[in-house]
């Protein structure tokens, strides 16, 4: 955007584990992306100084999930906000490769009649909900196929809150915010188990204005961050609780 | 009453006005020639905005991401499926709507130092309802009330949308009653009286149908505005048109499916603003010609 500059987008709250560290901006809510701490931050960080920016060059600004893709000018050079790659969202903007292979999982409250369930089947006859903008919506409805219809929730403080009202049965949402609900949101919840996406089919990539050329230069990066590990030992640091879900099928 | 003169004079006078829209065409004289002049300046009109908004930078961009046929019609069936929701909730919310609202003008209404705290009541009521956004009364009942998980209190999403939107509609409803109420003559309830009509008769037979009547026209002014809030719903979850348009920005990156909601909303709204034109156009020559407004 500005040179000598780069410009990162993100949502705001910026929820745990994507971001950490706590915010002393009056602006940014929960986290303060600028922190270097959470998962997403972390990687932008490393990226950054793959392309050769120091980490006072990244600038972050506040990008809601549908100016990430609305038509124009773009504010952000990249925007990072666990945005999944699908091919029709691949027609209008360009995104990078994965920066995380992500599974959908299930969070409900422990006690529950959909808690004792252990399969994808058992499922299909409660009421699930999902976030707008997420892939989770896309997933109940053709591979869980539930009888009831299932309820979207702009905001993630709007599904978190119809959880614990019992207003629905189960969230879906990508495995590791499931952890951070279940651990820190909604109390008396777990992690029901996660779903297999079918040999890393559903990922999370930064998106850049169609064709921005930039894009290739964080592919290059991501690769390289890939093989050197750094990606994994991000990943480590911050989304070790993510795993050991049981997988339902 | 008005003579046969009187009511001739009013509708002369009435005429030019009948036709706003046309501007001077139907005022007589010179009819051929501002024909024409319409005619230029709306085609001029017309090519100035194709040729600004169709020469901008972005409008393949635009028009690709919010006009496109694909989607749209990829995106309709979906739609309109959840504008049903949308149906449903504005017709039981209207239902209840009027006659609450019509109990609360009633209350505001009443004379005397006795009725003091109704009126007090009526006149809070208004004022917080009124004042309160919409989203935030369906978003604290929504989420709130099946938060304090009492048993027996329903957690249905559309349940606590349609009493967020007879409440804070109730209130605008009201006020609109009261208008009505205010408008009829003093003259008229002490003439029921000195005919030996009890206050309540009065109310029912005198005031309230003249009352009524002549708000008919803003009432379905608001009725429009509640069947487009809605659109409103979407936070608790519940799936209706705008919610699922949005699900279907998400899902393609490209905001047609707006474009479907909008001519879902403009499809009820538009006739029922034309009928609420008629009306008033009906209404305003039956009081000319009977010259009581005259």
């Amino acid at each position: 955007m500005k040179p000598g500059q780069l410009t990162v987008g993100t949502d705001n709250p910026a929820y745990p584990p994507w971001y950490a560290g706590g915010t002393k901006s009056s602006f940014w809510k929960i986290n303060d992306p600028s922190t270097g701490k959470g998962f997403e931050s972390a990687t932008v960080y490393a990226v950054a100084k793959q392309l050769g920016f120091s980490p006072s060059a990244v600038h972050w600004t506040y990008v809601p999930f549908n100016r990430a893709f609305a038509p124009g000018k773009k504010s952000f050079d990249f925007d990072i906000n666990q945005i999944s790659y699908t091919p029709q969202r691949a027609k209008v903007v360009t995104f990078s490769k994965s920066y995380y292979d992500v599974n959908q999982a299930i969070v409900v409250l422990k006690g529950t009649p959909i808690a004792s369930v252990h399969s994808v089947a058992g499922l299909r006859s409660f009421k699930l909900g999902a976030q707008i903008g997420t892939t989770s919506y896309a997933f109940i409805t053709s591979t869980i196929k539930p009888t009831k219809q299932p309820s979207v929730y702009p905001q993630n403080a709007g599904a978190v809150q119809a959880l614990k009202n019992k207003q629905i049965d189960g969230l879906v949402v990508d495995l590791p915010t499931a952890f951070f609900v279940s651990s820190a949101q909604v109390p008396h919840s777990e992690v029901l188990g996660q779903f297999n996406s079918g040999g890393g089919a559903g990922y999370f990539g930064m998106v850049f204005a169609k064709g921005n050329p930039l894009a290739t230069c964080v592919d290059q990066s991501l690769t390289k961050l890939r093989a050197n590990g750094t990606l994994q030992q991000i990943q480590q640091k911050w989304l070790a609780k993510a795993t050991g879900a049981p997988t339902l099928k | 009453m008005a003579s046969e003169g009187d009511r001739r004079a009013d509708l002369e006078v009435d005429e030019p006005r009948r036709s706003r829209i046309l501007g001077a065409l139907g005022s007589g004289g010179g009819g051929a020639r501002a024909v024409a002049i319409a005619l230029l300046s709306t085609i001029v009109f017309v090519v100035v905005v194709v040729v600004v908004v169709g020469n901008s930078p972005g409008w393949p961009a635009v028009h690709k991401g919010f006009f496109s046929w694909t989607y749209y019609k990829s995106a309709f069936p979906e739609t309109a499926r959840a504008f049903r929701l949308n149906v449903e909730i504005f017709l039981i919310a209207e239902c209840l709507i009027l006659p609450f609202a019509l109990l609360i003008a009633v209350l505001r209404s009443l004379p005397g130092p006795v009725f003091f705290p109704f009126r007090a009541l009526a006149i809070m009521y208004a004022d917080f309802f009124r004042g309160v956004p919409t989203i935030l009364m369906i978003a604290w009942l929504g989420f709130g009330v099946p938060g304090l998980q009492i048993s027996g209190v329903p957690t249905s999403t559309t349940f606590w949308a349609v009493v967020a939107l007879v409440l804070i509609y109730s209130a605008y409803v009201s006020e609109v009653y009261r208008a009505g109420i205010d408008s009829v003559h003093p003259s008229q309830e002490a003439a029921a009286r000195s005919l030996g009509l009890t206050r309540g008769q009065t109310l029912r037979k005198v005031i309230l149908p003249q009352a009524v009547r002549r708000v008919i026209p803003p009432l379905l002014n608001d009725f429009i505005g509640l069947q487009k809030d809605t659109a409103l719903v979407g936070i608790l979850g519940a799936v209706e048109a705008f919610q699922q348009t949005e699900i279907d920005t998400a899902a393609t990156f490209n905001f047609t499916a707006y474009l479907v909601a909008a001519t879902l909303f403009v499809a009820i709204t538009i006739p029922l603003a034309r009928f609420t034109d008629w009306l008033i156009a009906r209404d305003r020559r039956r009081r000319q010609a009977q010259g009581l407004f005259a």
